[in-house]
This record gives structure tokens, sequence and C-alpha cells, in this order.
């Protein structure tokens, strides 16, 4: 199939970006073809041999998987070796394998037929679970199965490649991400998957940069072409010409350069030339991200999402486990501020409960989910507070979209708060409190909300996404998905003016507030805090310590009477090319 | 033959860590086991078969022993589901 001459023009497709960096590179199309079954009849006075055939299939599968697991123990957490352990039970599971003798010696067929014949029917049952646990699961049976039949038919696993790549499939199994970076990969690309698969959670683990979800890169790739992958913004460009290498190798640049400068800039407050200081604080996800946070100094988490606490868990985590986690955060960043966001899923994300919606994201999600599980939402809320005892976490709730979700997470709050004064366990009785704000009728209400809380956390994604009616990840209208549009710059304005009237701190952890090309506006809006994802701090930081506070409100004020998006972006990118001429915009 | 009805107090329900305490006490007796789940049954003793299930918080299980030590067996196993797996 790679006889077709390479096509020269330049491709550019658009996925999830997974795990960051920028790699550059040749493409290696890693194919997993299902393997191809027949059903054979032996003779008796084959049996023996055949069993044996099996026999020592199961054997080298072992032994793969054992190095696969001692591998993986040493470059990633324990957690993610949870996967491997599950696959050599399977593997190990005696009923399930003395079935499969006792059917090859009396139905007298093949090895293969029977092994994917048996183990598919279990396979089979688990794929149409309703728990989504189980049927992830179904992906480790399938994968233990695939690499028995591959052993079987005395096939090698890939495992070794050529040189450096960029590794491009349909989707990667957790083992084939594992193994495969034993190798020089430079980064993974597949058609496959979201910000919680395998290869996205593997691949951060390991640094390497990786986009996933790209659909239709591994028919479209061919070996050995050149291919820039942008894990920061999710780009892909397939035989990119020479003036997007240099692009992109000016970008990694960019980023190697802003890391080397950041011892300087490390120590220096987020504070305009005219001496307005803003904080400057980070989104994170994932403990691993601590380190390289607290190098970027930055002023506090802006944004922690509880949520990831739950991908590829099997369970809801206790309470125990969640006070672990975020006491780590919180004594981490001491005595920096961490703001905890309570759990928001439903919508696109985890849950085994979750049923298909039609609408999700108009569904059960965020505070609704956690108000409908009272018990649920007492526990993580008992595990905030007790993580609270040395005063610098505060806690957020989301999707708020009335005052009354509000009073009823408050109350929740409170009782919380009673349950833990009577157990006489420490907390910040003061805990401070926001809510994000990233419904439009939120942002409508916001003074009101400023009355019940100490905080509002501006959630642009969604807010955006429902204000222009626009699903950006539908690529039909995801144009119309802007951020520049008056419309909402000027609901922006809205939210931030009405919260500091009532004496309340705003701040933005949505992607724009990383957005180098809005910096200037949202300093100029007067927003107080601006959360953004580690990457982008650098760069945000110099923005804001190269204006004046005066200069940036002039700007916002003339922003804020043109009337189209066109308009705005024209009128913030002259401006940044003068003032910063080596910032890469978007 | 014995057989007893069981309900999962933990969490996590069925998933492998639980399963694998199980499956790993199961074999300890060398009744035959059975588990019957919304009328699927399985060998308890599996932990594949185990995890098919997808028995969640709250799921009812019947346990089936036949066979050399059935008693102490079911005792055991009640014993264990009882205990939450031990889950913290």
């Amino acid at each position: 199939m790679k006889t077709e001459s390479p096509h020269n023009e330049e491709t550019v497709l658009k996925g999830i970006p997974a795990s960051p960096g920028i790699a550059i590179g040749p493409v290696f199309v890693f194919l997993r073809h299902a393997p191809v079954i027949e059903e054979r009849s032996i003779l008796t006075e084959e049996v023996e041999r055949e069993l044996g055939r099996l026999e020592q299939a199961i054997a080298r599968s072992h032994k793969e998987l054992r190095k696969i697991l001692e591998f993986a123990e040493k470059k990633l957490g324990e957690d993610k070796v949870k996967i491997f352990e599950a696959q050599l039970m399977f593997l190990e599971d005696a009923v399930l394998f003395d079935a499969i003798y006792a059917r090859i010696r009396s139905e007298l067929k093949n090895p293969e037929f029977v092994v994917h014949d048996e183990i598919g029917k279990y396979h089979r049952i688990m794929l149409a679970s309703k728990d989504e646990y189980t049927r992830e699961r179904a992906n480790d049976v399938e994968d233990v199965r695939n690499r028995i039949l591959r052993n079987l038919q005395e096939q090698r696993a890939i495992s070794r490649l050529e040189g450096s790549s960029v590794i491009v499939s349909q989707n990667l199994t957790a083992s084939d991400t594992v193994i495969l970076s034993r190798n020089e990969v430079l980064g993974y690309a597949t058609d496959l998957g979201g910000i919680t698969s395998h290869t996205a959670l593997l691949s951060r683990a390991l640094k390497i940069p990786a986009v996933v979800g790209l659909k239709t890169i591994s028919h479209t790739a061919r070996d050995a072409e050149r291919v820039v992958l942008d894990g920061y913004s999710g780009v892909v460009v397939l035989s990119p010409t020479e003036e997007t290498v240099k692009r992109y190798e000016a970008k990694r640049a960019s980023y190697h350069e802003f890391e080397a400068r950041l011892t300087g800039l490390r120590d220096l407050p987020a504070e305009t030339l005219d001496h307005h200081r803003v904080e400057l604080s980070v989104n994170v996800e994932f403990e691993q991200e601590l380190e390289f946070i607290k190098l970027q100094g930055a002023d506090g988490i802006g944004l922690y999402r509880s949520e990831y606490l739950i991908v590829g868990k099997e369970v809801f985590p206790s309470e125990e486990e969640q006070f672990n986690q975020y006491k780590l955060l919180a004594e981490t960043m001491y005595p920096k501020r961490v703001i905890i966001r309570t759990f928001d899923i439903g919508g696109d994300k985890m849950m085994a409960e979750s049923a298909k919606e039609n609408n999700p994201f108009l569904g059960w999600r965020g505070i609704r989910v956690m108000l409908d599980k009272p018990d649920l939402f007492l526990e993580q809320l008992r595990a905030i507070l007790r993580a609270s005892a040395r005063k610098n976490v505060a806690l957020m709730f989301p999707m708020i979209s009335n005052l009354k979700e509000v009073r009823r997470a408050r109350k929740l709050l409170d009782e919380a708060k009673h349950q833990l004064r009577k157990e006489g366990i420490p907390y910040d009785s003061r805990i401070k409190v926001g809510v994000m704000v990233e419904v439009p009728s939120a942002a409508v209400i916001a003074e009101d909300l400023a009355e019940e809380v100490d905080f509002l956390s501006i959630g642009t994604n969604d807010l955006i996404q429902y204000l222009l009616a626009v699903d950006r990840g539908n690529d039909v209208v995801s144009s119309l998905y802007q951020e520049f549009n008056p419309a909402v710059v000027r609901f922006l304005r809205r939210i931030i003016d009405r919260g500091k009237k009532k004496g309340v701190w705003v701040g933005m952890c949505g992607e724009m507030a990383g957005d180098p090309l809005a910096t200037i506006l949202l300093l100029g809006l007067g927003l107080d805090e601006f959360s953004v994802v580690p990457n982008m701090l650098p760069e945000i930081k110099k923005i804001i310590r190269g204006v004046k506070y005066s200069e940036a409100q002039k700007i916002a004020r003339h922003v804020l009477k043109m009337k189209t998006e066109d308009e705005i972006k024209a009128h913030l990118k002259s401006m940044m090319k003068k003032k910063f001429p080596d910032i890469p915009i978007g | 033959m014995i057989q007893c009805e069981v309900t999962i107090k933990n969490r996590a329900g069925l998933h492998t860590r639980p399963a694998a305490l199980l499956v790993k006490l199961a074999a300890k007796y060398k009744a035959e086991f059975f588990i019957e789940k919304d009328g699927i049954e399985i060998n308890g003793k599996s932990i594949i078969g185990v995890m098919t299930l997808a028995a969640e918080q709250g799921s009812k299980l019947l346990l089936r022993f036949s066979g050399e030590g059935e008693e102490e067996a079911c005792q055991a196993l009640v014993d264990l589901f009882g205990r939450g797996f031990d889950e913290k």
C-alpha cells in the first residue's frame, strides 16, 4: 500500500492536543491488523502438538507482558501499571485456558480458532456492558487475545524502529504506547482517542508530544513522509513546506528559549510597567505537572480540574484518596493558593452512569450532577476542606446557571464543615468559595452571584460556545467559535465590571486567558487573575510586564467600540506585532 | 449444593482488584463455584468471567457452591463480600 508516491502537498490536520511539545520528523505508520483467523480441523494425533504450540504462545505472551510491566514500572506511575497487571491476570486465568484446552481436544479445532472464539465470548459481553469501566477492560481482553494469536502465528511484535520517527496509528493500546517509547519516538498521532485515552495519559507521563482524535491520519500519512506535530495546539502538518517547518522550528526554539529565560522571569511579579499587579496562575490536571509549575513561578493554581482524579480509575475516588491528592497540591504550592474546582463530570466526560444524552453539553453535567449526588459531593467537599487547614485552598463550582445552585452547594459545604467540626478535624473555616461563569445566564446575573461568593472565574471555552451557539468540535461551524467576537468581548466586560463592583475579584481560567493576543485586552478590561496552561505562563507574564495598565485600558475601550471580530483581531495583531515582535501569535 | 445471595457493598463493585481477591480466595477451595447475575452464570474461579459480570455497587449476586468444602467456601466468600473486599 506504500507504492503511491508521497503527496507533496502540505496537509493540515486538527486533532486534540494530548501531550505538549513539538515534533518534526519522518512518519512511521504503525498498523495493527486484526489477526486473520482460519477455522481448521486437526487430527487426533496432532492434538498434543497443537496444545504444545498454544502453551508456548501463552508463555511467550506472558514474557512479553512481564517485560512491558517492568518497563512501565520504571517509567510510569503505579496507577498506569495497573492496566498491564489486569492483562497478566487474564493470561493467568486457569478456568479460561482449561476450557480452551478442553475444546481443542474435543472439537479437534486449531488453537487459533478456539482462542479467538472462546475469548471472543467474554469480549463481546464486556463490550456490550453498560458499565464504562467494563467496556474499557474489553480492550484489554482484546489486547491479550491478539497477543496470544500473534504469538501462535509466530509473528514478532513491532517494537524496534529504525531511527527516530513520529508514530502514526489508528489507535494505540497502552502496551503499544509504552513499548514503542523504548525507541526514539518523537511523537504520537492517532485517529481515535480523546484527552483521557491511554495514548494521551501515557504520552504525557512519558513526556512525548502527542495529538489524538485526528480521525483519518492513519490513512492519509505515508511512511517516511515528513510531519510536524504540535502537541500544544493539536495541529499536525503532513508534508509541510519548508516555510511551515521553519515556523514550527521557531516555535519550538522559542519555547526552549523561554524555558531558558524562565529563571530570569520566574521570581518577577505579573505587574504592568505602571505597577498594576495581577495574579498569574496555572491550570493543572495532573500532579506530575507540579514540578514544572514550580519552575515557572506561577502565583498559584487557578484551576485544578479535580475530575482528572477519576480518569483511568475504576472507582470514584474515596474521600481519603481525594484528600491525599488535594493535600499534595496544597503542600507543594504552599503558601500559594490552590483553587480546586469540584468535579465537572457529565457532558462529554466519563462516569459509567452517564447514559447517552442527545445534547450532553446542555445536559446533566457539572454542578447538576453533584447536586444530584449529595453523598459523593459531601465527600469531595470534606476532602477539600480537610486539605485547607493551612489556609491556602479555595474551591469553586462549575456550570452554575442560577443562584439556587450556589445556595444548595454552599449548604452542603456548611454541612461538611459542621461534620468536620464535630469530628474535631481541622479545616479553614473561612475557605474562599467561587463560581465558574461559563453559562450565559450566570454572566447575566454576575452581580447577584458576586454577592454570595468570594470570586468569579470565567470559563471562556464553554461561555463562548454557549453564547455563540457554536460547538467548536463541529468542523462545519467551528470557524464561528470566536474569542474576539464583539459579543464575547462586551459580555466579558459586563462580568468583570459587575463582579468587581460587588467587591469580589474576577479571574479567567479558560483558554482565552492563555492566548497572547487577548492578554492586553483582558488586562484593560480589569481582569484580576489569569489562570493559564503552564506552557503559556512565561509569554503571558512577559506581555503583562511590558505594558502600562493605563494603555491597556485605553486599548480595551477602543476595542469595545468595534463591531466585527475581524476588526478587533486585526487591531490587536498589529499592536502585538509592534510591541512584542518576538512573541508568536496563532 | 448450597447457594446464597449477596449484595455488593464496596464502591468499586467487581472491578479488577476485588475480582482478583474473589478468584484467589475461591481457588483455595475444592468446591465448584458459580456466580449468577441477571441470568448470566459464570465460573467464580475465572477472573475474566467475574469481570464480564460488570457487577456494580448495589448489585445482587447468587453464589452457588457444590462439592468438597462447599460450606466453608460459602462462608469465606460471603464474608469477603460482607467486608466490602476490605476496600478502604
